[in-house]
């Protein structure tokens, strides 16, 4: 059954030019599809970063890079991967889809929206633009202390880097915080909190995540810059500071940021498992609980990270413990996912194909992280190759896949295309056949005591054919990365057209138009289960029976209660502004002028700031008159 | 860490081999299962596309309950238990023994306090004798690892971090620096060398010795090079006036196995490599290249060989 546009509404809920759009939009549409697209080229940045990586490590004593370049490389690999790439693109996948999933018109926020993406952008060129002069961070993705303190690293490559993510960190915790008031307040009729669908579950057990966990890393970070540029002492031992201090907040943020990357994918897993078994997800209630316990947790294990410190045994004990319960909700959520499999008719196409590929990689890189929580393992393998396979195996298999998995089951409701099988199709055998190729002969080269974040290494010591098997395999998974940039140009223009629900699923994303319409529902339906598309036989959405009381021709959509999502009242979406790039822009003044010691400048960015701030908070005519009544 | 040369090194590894057991077990149940779901969607092709309608998931939740938290809980605990014990009985002892640790970028400076000497980049120490290490940092976060003796522990500016360390049998052990420690951590590694009763005692007798006098016209000539060059601004050589304490302590050098902190062999060539030019081999490490004439290298070369 196809819906149809409303042309009046598409001018109302439109832009009304192309430059407009690009500068100023605010639907959260095409915001969730530019963090999707940049993000993407941060990947594929962070990809070429890491196969120079590859050649310089292809063969001991190697001169390919000096270790100077080497070092700015596998810094600016690990944190463009984590923070320009893994979230971002999570976090587009849930702008674009989260209103939609809801039966909303957009975000709670459009210009808060708006305004992240930017931030986001403009934090990923700042941090970038330390290249331009040779001095890209290289104190490693985590930058511990005191090798990153002043006297250390005296150029300006960690001020970028510190205040790059001080910079990013607006945009994460604005974007999480639109996340949990949509996800909490604007849900359809009916979709009381147990029927929201479990990618749903995911983004808001993250935001909450992001909103504990990335303070900790900016203060941090504030911390750093303060000491490298202001003369504090905070990781100084002999000024009573710590240099354990740093890693203890950084790990703070540390590991929860990685439950915050792996969540929102395993989000994406609930919804192809679902639609692609042609069943009801097994344990709806255990895979929300077990997000919701995740989370918790995760904030709870930060030490074992820092197993090789000098801790007392007591705390590694403790650490050890709670490290272990951590893999439990992940293992309920595989044996989950596996079950809806058997007991469903399940089709594999490519998206359920990225998802078995995403079982296989996952599993095994969570088999070697509950190794971990073993104090005295982890002591031998913390720092070596063993962890680099471990964190790839569950950053790739547990994020990249579903990435991909989602990639497939989401364009055609984005582009109004299919993605083409035959290419997709290779695109998925040579990323799994060359991302295990790359990654799992590091466990073994790591047991041989080849340790971490080092340029080259001696001839003699066994791991030479090992690493060349590594270098191979990410050429190979190169090419595989590659068919994917191929299947998404050929499928832009070629690509078999759509329909609006195209895998017959059953969550509300796929009841608009491919690609939906500016204001994604003409009349806002009323829900009646957890899939709502597939039990439309017993509740048919007919506006008679199920009044919507907003008003979409005045831009409205609808606010409804916290936990059974009652209709409570209307809010007016804000149109298309400039006030969110002008503001980001205004930003970058200020962290500009912190980074090159010219504080007018970022005294001048704050004051401007809050004038924009206070322009962006001004009524509108609508709000004013809608007050005064 | 899989070649275990020590008891602790031999309890993680007997550890992680079952880790490993239990992981491809687990592995291969898992994997059995998603194949057997792709083969069983070969089979209902026919009828794929049509929704599958069940109503009671109770037993198929009781089993993923079972597989997914009750037995990796049980598993996990266990296996937790037996690594505690493992922590526990590695926790740091006091031995009659002592070597402070230092770690300097990007070398080692080890100093046994009680013996009254001080070396560099390598260790020695009897075999079956537990010894403790006392690890320290004079600049940035190390971290000290000798895979087939002990699992690693940090140096960290201004603290003192405490190791048990012994190996069963005499030889030896390759270790290398495991904490991102700037531009040449990939080379800062440095030997620990078990020895007999006997030949320890001798090699600590030996280090406690200031320089060897020189012998020979050629060593005394090369002597007076060595005192008059820039080298005595960072290394010491004792019993001499050098007294640099930037880098390494040369004492006896010529005794030991590598230069440069386990970047090469102790040869008269790569010594003079070294020496002429370092920074083409270690590049960025703080030995500027000497700027000395052939005859001057030869003999400084010939004072330093002599450095028993």
């Amino acid at each position: 059954m196809a819906t149809i546009a409303d042309k009046r509404l598409t001018d109302i809920w439109g832009e009304s030019s192309s430059l407009w759009r690009t500068l100023a939009t605010v639907d959260h549409k095409t915001i969730g599809v530019r963090y999707m697209v940049t993000a993407f080229l941060f990947f594929i940045v962070g990809g070429i970063e890491a196969l120079l990586l590859r050649i310089q490590l292809g063969s001991a004593e190697s001169t390919f890079l000096s270790p100077d370049v080497y070092n700015q490389l596998f810094t600016m690999h690990g944190t463009t991967m984590i923070f320009f790439f893994a979230t971002p693109m999570l976090f587009g996948f849930g702008n674009f889809l989260v209103p939609l999933m809801l039966g909303s018109r957009d975000m709670a926020f459009p210009r808060l929206n708006a305004f992240g993406y930017w931030v986001f952008l403009f934090s990923g060129l700042f941090m970038y633009s330390s290249f331009l002069i040779g001095a890209a961070p290289n104190g490693g993705w985590f930058a511990y202390v005191p090798l990153t303190s002043l006297q250390y690293s005296p150029g300006p490559n960690l001020d970028f880097w510190g205040l790059g993510l001080i910079f990013l960190s607006i945009a994460s915790i604005g974007g999480a915080a639109n996340f949990i008031v949509s996800i909490l307040k604007m849900r359809a009729p009916g979709m009381s909190i147990n029927r929201m669908p479990l990618f749903i579950w995911a983004l808001l057990v993250t935001a909450f995540a992001v909103i504990f966990a990335i303070p900790p890393l900016t203060v941090a970070n504030i911390f750093l810059v303060l000491e490298r540029g202001f003369g504090f002492r905070f990781f100084e031992s002999q000024y009573g500071g710590n240099p354990l201090l740093w890693q203890h907040l950084f790990w703070i943020f540390g590991h929860p940021d990685v439950y915050i990357i792996f969540l929102p994918a395993v989000g994406i897993v609930s919804e192809v498992v679902q639609v692609f078994s042609r069943r009801v997800v097994v344990g709806y209630t255990l895979l929300a609980t077990a997000v919701v316990v995740t989370v918790i947790i995760a904030f709870g294990v930060w030490v074992h990270h820092m197993f090789a410190v000098g801790i007392s045994p007591m705390a590694s004990d403790l650490f050890s413990l709670a490290s272990v319960v951590i893999g439990i909700p992940a293992g309920v959520q595989i044996f989950a996912w596996l079950a809806t499999i058997l007991t469903g008719k399940p089709r594999f196409q490519l998206p359920l194909m990225w998802v078995a590929g995403f079982i296989f990689v996952f599993v095994i890189g969570g088999l070697s992280g509950v190794m971990f929580p073993a104090a005295s393992f982890d002591q031998q393998v913390t720092d070596s190759y063993f962890v680099v396979a471990h964190f790839h195996y569950v950053l790739f298999g547990g994020a990249v896949f579903p990435i991909f998995a989602g990639f497939y089951y989401w364009f055609p409701k984005i582009v109004g295309r299919m993605l083409n099988k035959r290419i997709g199709w290779w695109n998925f055998w040579l990323t799994f056949i060359g991302f295990n190729l790359t990654f799992f002969p590091m466990h073994i080269v790591g047991l041989l005591g080849m340790p971490r974040r080092v340029y080259t290494y001696q001839g003699g010591l066994g791991w030479d054919t090992i690493n060349l098997i590594s270098t191979i395999g990410s050429f190979v998974l190169a090419v595989g990365i590659l068919l994917f940039i191929v299947n998404l140009i050929y499928s832009l223009n070629k690509g078999e057209k759509a329909g609006d629900n195209p895998w017959d699923a059953a969550t509300l994303e796929w009841a608009t138009t491919s690609p939906p319409e500016p204001y994604n529902f003409k009349t806002i339906p009323t829900i009646y289960s957890r899939v709502p598309l597939w039990d439309q036989k017993s509740h048919p959405n007919d506006e008679s029976s199920n009044p919507d009381p907003t008003d979409p021709y005045q831009r409205e959509t609808l606010v409804t209660s916290l936990l059974d999502a009652q209709p409570e009242s209307r809010l007016i979406m804000p149109e298309a502004s400039i006030i969110p790039l002008v503001l980001a822009l205004v930003l970058v003044l200020v962290f500009a002028g912190l980074l090159i010691h010219v504080l007018w400048m970022t005294g001048i960015g704050v004051a401007v700031s809050l004038i924009v701030v206070g322009w962006w908070l001004w009524p509108t005519r609508q709000e004013a008159e809608a007050a005064a009544s | 860490m899989l070649n275990p040369q020590s008891p602790t090194a031999d309890r993680v590894a007997q550890l992680s081999w079952v880790l490993f057991a239990i992981a491809a077990i687990v592995f291969v149940i898992v994997i059995a299962l998603l194949i057997l779901g792709i083969v069983r969607a070969r089979r209902i092709e026919p009828h794929a596309g049509e929704l599958v309608t069940r109503t009671d998931d109770r037993r198929v939740i009781s089993i993923v309950l079972l597989a997914g938290a009750v037995a990796p809980a049980v598993i996990l605990f266990g296996v937790m238990t037996w690594s505690i014990t493992i922590t526990n009985a590695a926790a740091a002892r006091d031995t009659p023994l002592v070597i402070e640790v230092t770690g300097h970028q990007w070398w080692w400076q080890i100093n046994y306090p009680h013996e009254n000497f001080v070396t560099a980049n390598e260790i020695h120490i009897p075999v079956g004798q537990p010894v403790t290490l006392k690890l320290m940092s004079a600049d940035v976060n190390h971290s000290f690892w000798v895979p087939e003796l002990s699992p690693k522990l940090d140096l960290i500016p201004g603290q003192t971090n405490t190791l048990n360390l012994e190996a069963d049998q005499a030889g030896t052990y390759r270790g290398q620096c495991a904490e991102y420690c700037g531009i040449q951590h990939a080379h800062m590694a440095f030997l620990v060398v078990a020895d007999a009763p006997d030949t320890y005692a001798r090699w600590v007798t030996q280090e406690q010795q200031p320089a060897t006098t020189p012998s020979s016209d050629a060593v005394r000539e090369g002597e007076q090079t060595f005192i008059q060059s820039a080298c005595v601004y960072c290394h010491t050589v004792r019993g001499t006036s050098a007294a640099g304490t930037l880098g390494p302590d040369l004492t006896h050098l010529a005794s030991r196995q590598m230069i440069g902190a386990g970047v090469l062999a102790n040869t008269p060539g790569n010594l003079a490599g070294w020496i002429v030019n370092s920074q083409a081999i270690k590049p960025g490490n703080l030995m500027p290249a000497m700027e000395l004439d052939p005859k001057q290298l030869q003999a400084i070369l010939a004072y330093l060989q002599s450095l028993e």
